[in-house]
């Protein structure tokens, strides 16, 4: 043996027990290269089975003449309210799909389906058209029971068509919220084509509206695959494989459910929003659009009749009020005002000016709301009483570039970054923004419309809500925002969504006590006093914003409603430690003192006194 | 082999003053073996990868080049190892083995992550896997600490040796990367072998489970419950299909069964060409060449794999000390621990673990790797004992 001969050799050189030892190691090579030759052989023989014995079943089912893979949709992940109640969830229904490999006359079928299915054989045709590799077809989805009844009853005449139980979105509460939930529908050509929806087949169903539409990578899970022997009629005969979906990852909302459907119901039939944030962390407790639609309708599908009906409807049930309603802030503005009179010593908080009711400036004359004057008053009482001609004078005095700069400070003129698709900026009117939009300069006049939230600025209730929730807040500014936290179906364990942390509004805020005691006033002694409450003290502000600039002579009696101005109420509670802020706009129902204050007060007291009860629920 | 086993051991004994220095010699009959199967792998491999990826042409540098750019790269690495004496290696093991923890370290800190796994670091414009560089440090890492000293009992041959691998074996398994952690143990286990543990029935049971685990895998995991398979996929690789029994699985075998004995020629691969097997250029490379090329290439295939691991023995076999054995050993069990379970995964045997099959999966990182592991065998195989020549 040559390999003792080697190990004589290092017995020459080294110890007698290395060379034992080397000997040794050798000699259990034999182990080692045994044990590699008979898995290696194991191998040959598994081939030998799989490429000669089963070759020719494996054949059969590469040339997919008896096989066919079936998608298996996942089931969304479920969608929660910031307390566990249930926004969102799944139920099955049966879907038909049709296999168009195993269709030997496409007319014939689409005659069939359209006789069973009362569906209008054109739009089944170009449902049925092959489109690319995938040739298994989603034609309809949610059949009644007695539909596919019939259909399983006619299945020897209908060869290719399945039926399949699949996963249905449902939201079990309704109507309610339908503006932050959104709603699913299938994917369309569009989405195929992009990024965000790569790796999804058509006919998935994807997030189209609302949370989600936002959150829909996190919601959707992972599609499964079924792999199945199928007889000559494209009827499943036995699975061969299956690869399940994964469920998407649950989400829980900052909405308060009890808040939200309140807010809904406080607006009833009128148009309108409500925004309820948490103004130390920006967590959106409830978020209102009237009218609103229900979201179960949109994700069942609707008939292209049924699609022009709601987008031909006049009152716009589709546009979220709350973050793409864009409104003049009317009086609320004032709040900004006043914290920038104050942060630019443009005025004193004991500095009183004269107001006689009306303001000349150049040759037009600007009228307060209150026909006779509010006499002098100071910044305290012009803003408990909204006094028009003292921000009139105000901001006059600092010029539009100076309004311009606090607005876009308190996050005016930009999206909040709310977390629901087609937010809308507003407008912070300046020189420069006229210059660029209409190619005309900025006229002096234009600033005194603005001081008291008229003219070119727009604001969304929800960016009204975050600069009611920055001064409750004492200058700092959380961004709003509705993901509370995710619960990954692997682990199950609830992830916090990542809190943007607040910024200041402004540097030095030590006169900001001066605005939120006027703000209290307001509703103790002003013109808010409708949302006092004996439950807990209320700060806020009322907000008329004009449609029309009405003369009273042209209008006898009623005004018609669409003229009508819409009543802004923005609020924070308690006045000591906020912890809800609030905007309230009720559109074209006139002031805000009147119409949109005692919403607000209702809500507030509800969210105390549920919060009360939870307290005490829990000890 | 025949022309030198001649009279050796007379020769060697003639020559043995000289050979105190280390010999470096030209190639022979056994270095051109071993060559000529390694480029014959290669070319497969580089084959199978061009039929999968031809069908896809929309990147502008088709994969099967880069593929040939790696193995050139890699060329490089083999030729120098097997030109460097490999005591020059030893000398540094250890440093090299720390270093390649460290970066361990780093890809769970600051790699490149992708489906789930976080595993790739990115140097310039291409994302290296350190996590095969590391092997080759483990192999000569535990090949220095069994050769500098006599290792007795059973602390020192298996306790010591198992917390030197642990670290390595954890920071990949933590990547999730089920697949290199497992060929990490495997080394380990195959060196331990190697050396030898007194108790004989202790090595028995190693080496019989090793063997056995891959035909029992399946029907252990298929009694476990789907929330206990999904707690514990989770926590190692979110990709994998574990039972082997999945949609991968399924197609994998019927490519490779559908081969028959001839196969249906380049190209002719229906499952590869309309996507039936993903990774068809990765991890399934096997099955695209099988279903291509039939039982026939398969068996020629396995050939190639078969030679090159008895070469390999044979140079283990023929070194000239404990350190080149324990080397030639580690490279060998490397590449056959990789071969053996890829294959067995493709044809439905073993779990799916996410194994590339040496030289012939697309892979910058496992080419080169491999191929300078080659290279190490070589050197081992021209610094062996025998005369100047």
């Amino acid at each position: 043996m040559r390999n003792t001969g080697e190990g004589n050799m290092q017995g020459l050189m080294d110890s007698g027990r290395e060379t034992s030892e080397f000997t040794e190691l050798q000699q259990r090579l034999v182990f080692l290269k045994v044990g590699v030759m008979l898995l290696m052989g194991v191998l040959v023989l598994r081939l030998w089975q799989l490429q000669i014995l089963d070759g020719a079943y494996y054949r059969d089912l590469a040339q997919d003449n008896r096989t066919r893979s079936v998608v298996l949709q996942p089931a969304r992940g479920l969608i929660f309210d910031r307390h566990g109640v249930l926004l969102a969830n799944n139920v099955p229904s049966f879907n038909l799909y049709v296999d168009l490999k195993d269709v030997p006359d496409r007319a014939e079928l689409v005659r069939e389906l359209g006789t069973l299915l009362k569906v209008d054989p054109k739009t089944l045709a170009t449902k049925l058209q092959p489109r690319g590799v995938l040739t298994r077809v989603k034609v309809k989805s949610g059949l009644t029971l007695r539909e596919a009844a019939l259909i399983e009853s006619h299945r020897l005449s209908l060869p290719g068509v399945v039926i399949q139980a699949e996963y249905q979105r449902n939201y079990p509460v309704g109507a309610y919220a339908g503006h932050v939930l959104g709603y699913v529908g299938e994917i369309s050509e569009d989405q195929l084509r992009q990024k965000e929806y790569e790796g999804l087949i058509r006919g998935s169903i994807v997030g189209q509206y609302g949370i989600e539409r936002t959150y829909d990578r996190i919601l959707r899970g992972r599609a499964g695959r079924k792999l199945i022997e199928v007889d000559a009629l494209g009827h499943e005969k036995r699975t061969l494989s299956v690869e399940k979906p994964r469920a998407g990852d649950d989400i829980y909302l900052t909405i308060d459910f009890r808040l939200q459907k309140l807010a809904e119901d406080l607006l009833g039939e009128e148009a309108g929003a409500i925004v309820a944030l948490d103004p130390t962390n920006g967590e959106v407790l409830a978020l209102a659009s009237r009218p609103s639609f229900d979201p179960n309708q949109l994700s069942r599908g609707l008939s292209p009749r049924q699609w022009q009906a709601i987008l031909n409807d006049p009152r716009y049930p589709l546009t979220n009020r709350a973050i793409q309603g864009l409104y003049p802030p009317g009086s609320t503005f004032k709040i900004i005002m006043a914290v920038a009179a104050l942060a630019t010593d443009t005025v004193e908080g004991s500095d009183s000016l004269q107001c006689l009711g009306r303001y000349r400036f150049g040759r037009r004359i600007y009228r307060d709301w209150k026909p006779g004057g509010h006499g002098l008053v100071n910044l305290h009482q012009a803003l408990v009483q909204s006094c028009d001609v003292y921000f009139y004078k105000v901001g006059h005095r600092m010029g539009i570039n100076t309004i311009a700069t606090y607005a876009k400070r308190f996050g005016l003129g930009q999206k909040t970054g709310i977390d629901l698709p087609g937010e809308r900026a507003g407008i912070v009117p300046s020189p420069e923004w006229k210059q660029q939009t209409r190619g005309e300069p900025w006229y002096p006049g234009e600033t005194i419309s603005v001081s008291i939230g008229q003219g070119y600025v727009t604001v969304t209730p929800i960016q009204m809500a975050a600069v009611v929730a920055a001064v409750a807040n004492g200058g700092l500014a959380a961004p709003p925002r509705l993901l509370l936290a995710v619960r990954p179906r692997e682990t199950e364990r609830l992830v916090p969504a990542h809190s943007v942390s607040a910024k200041p509004v402004i540097q030095q805020a030590d006169w900001l006590p001066q605005v939120q005691a006027a703000l209290a006033s307001v509703v103790t002694n002003g013109t808010g006093k409708r949302a006092y409450s004996a439950v807990v003290p209320i700060a806020g502000k009322t907000g008329t914003a004009q449609v029309v600039a009405l003369r009273k002579r042209e209008y006898e009696g009623e005004v018609p409603k669409v003229l009508r101005d819409h009543a802004w109420f923005v609020a924070y509670a308690p006045t000591d430690h906020p912890r809800i802020a609030l905007a309230v706009l009720v559109e074209h129902m006139g002031h805000g003192g009147s119409a949109a204050a005692p919403l607000a007060k209702q809500l507030i007291e509800a969210y105390f006194q549920q919060n009360k009860e939870a307290v005490s629920a829990t000890p | 082999m025949d022309l030198l086993q001649k009279g050796k051991p007379l020769q060697m004994l003639l020559g043995s003053t000289n050979e105190r220095r280390r010999s470096e010699r030209g190639f022979d009959a056994i270095d051109w073996c071993l060559i000529g199967v390694v480029i014959s792998i290669l070319f497969l491999g580089v084959l199978s990868i061009y039929s999968v990826t031809s069908s896809t042409h929309q990147a502008r540098f088709p994969i099967y080049l880069k593929q040939v750019v790696w193995i050139g790269v890699g060329s490089l690495a083999f030729w120098i190892l097997a030109r460097t004496d490999y005591h020059k290696l030893a000398r540094f093991a250890y440093v090299f083995y720390g270093i390649g923890l460290i970066v361990l370290l780093l890809v769970l800190v600051a790699g490149k992550s992708s489906r789930g796994a976080q595993r790739w670091i990115a140097l310039g414009p291409v994302a290296v896997q350190p996590s095969e560089f590391v092997k080759v440090t483990l192999i000569v890492a535990l090949s220095v600490y069994y050769a500098s000293k006599a290792r007795h009992g059973w602390l020192y041959r298996v306790i010591v040796p198992g917390l030197i691998t642990l670290p390595g074996f954890l920071l990949i398994l933590k990547q999730p990367d089920l697949g290199s952690s497992l060929s990490f143990l495997a080394l380990y286990l195959t060196l331990v072998l190697a050396v030898g543990v007194k108790s004989k029935a202790f090595g028995l049971v190693v080496l019989s489970s090793l063997m056995v685990f891959p035909f029992v895998w399946g029907e252990v995991w298929g009694s476990l419950h789907d929330y206990q398979k999904a707690r514990i996929m989770s926590f190692m690789d979110p990709m994998s299909d574990p039972g082997g029994t999945g949609y991968h699985g399924l197609q994998s075998r019927i490519a490779i069964g559908s081969g028959q004995l001839w196969g249906k020629g380049l190209y002719g691969g229906t499952q590869i060409q309309f996507k039936f097997l993903p990774e068809g250029h990765t991890d399934f490379v096997f099955a695209v060449f099988a279903e291509e090329w039939g039982f026939l290439g398969s068996l020629v295939l396995v050939m190639l794999f078969v030679a090159l691991f008895l070469l390999g023995f044979e140079i283990a076999a023929e070194a000239k000390d404990r350190l080149g054995a324990l080397l030639a050993i580690g490279v060998v069990g490397m590449m056959a621990f990789g071969v053996i379970v890829n294959m067995a995964m493709t044809v439905g045997l073993a779990p799916i673990v996410g194994i590339p099959l040496p030289l012939m999966s697309y892979g910058g990182s496992a080419t080169v790797v491999n191929l300078a592991a080659l290279g190490i065998l070589l050197s081992v195989r021209r610094h062996r004992l025998t005369l100047l020549q």
